[in-house]
């Protein structure tokens, strides 16, 4: 049976290279064979926000397509999906009072609503868990 | 498990959450059983100063009713038997006089910080 890895994260998208690595971590984690469990606080609720949405980017001289800017949304997706190819499991839960307070309800498939007990409940059952707060 | 979580960034959302997203985490964490004590470090350390005020906020007809109130925070929490550890360094560098502080805090210098660590399983840094 595979194990676990435990995440915290407090970061939103878009401002700092800490939300990346964590997600370069977990990828390493979910390639390493194991389960992974994310616990999203505060400003990383939005980075499973469904309404992220792809731009133009003039200064570059590139079209929404040739841009193809990367959206945190779409490589969370694509972990989920890289889990479960692996008969892994990459349990993503948005702290639900962090969600209403920022109206980030609108989260991609697979996105959980939890509590700090659900990080607490990850946590136990982990062999271990890394917090990546915001600065 | 035993963990110690680690308060550092201090201030950080406070007026808007009402509270310190951390130590209400940890609040949160020991209504669910779990087995937790708290470090302040850095500016965190003024969490613990009594005299802290921040009522008063308004803009225009818009007040805040229920200003933080993070020393009384951190009271409750030692309340349900969450110990508090204060690094005294970073107080004396503030210029924080104990008589200023709430009662039943553990001080505990920086240099021995790492044995601190020693007595847990796990720790957040915040």
């Amino acid at each position: 049976m595979a194990k676990t890895l435990t995440f915290a994260l407090m970061d939103p998208p878009f401002e700092n290279a800490r939300s990346t690595t964590a997600l370069r971590l977990i990828d390493l984690a979910v390639k390493g064979g194991f389960n992974v469990n994310v616990f999203a606080y505060e400003g990383a609720v939005y980075l499973p926000f469904a309404k992220q949405a792809q731009h133009p980017n003039a200064v570059h001289g590139r079209n929404v397509e040739e841009e193809n800017h990367p959206l945190p949304r779409t490589w969370i997706a694509a972990l989920m999906k890289e889990a479960g190819d692996k008969g892994l499991k990459l349990d993503w839960a948005n702290c639900g009072l962090c969600v209403d307070e920022r109206g980030a309800a609108e989260a991609i498939e697979g996105v959980r609503r939890g509590s700090p007990a659900d990080f607490w409940n990850f946590a136990q059952n982990s062999i271990n868990t890394l917090v990546i707060g915001t600065r | 498990m035993k963990v110690l979580n680690i308060v550092e960034a201090a201030y950080r959302g406070t007026l808007e959450e009402q509270d310190d997203t951390i130590v209400w985490f940890c609040h949160a964490m020991k209504g669910a059983n779990a087995d937790i004590d708290v470090l302040l470090r850095g500016n965190a350390v003024n969490y613990a100063v009594k005299a802290q005020d921040a009522s008063g906020l308004s803009f225009g007809e818009a007040r805040q009713t229920q200003p933080p109130q993070l020393a009384n925070d951190l009271v409750k929490l030692k309340g349900k038997g969450v110990r508090i550890f204060v690094v005294e360094d970073a107080l004396r560098e503030r210029g924080i006089e104990p008589s200023e502080l709430i009662d039943g805090l553990d001080f505990v210098p920086r240099a021995k910080l790492a044995k601190l660590f020693g007595d847990y399983d796990q720790v957040w840094h915040w």
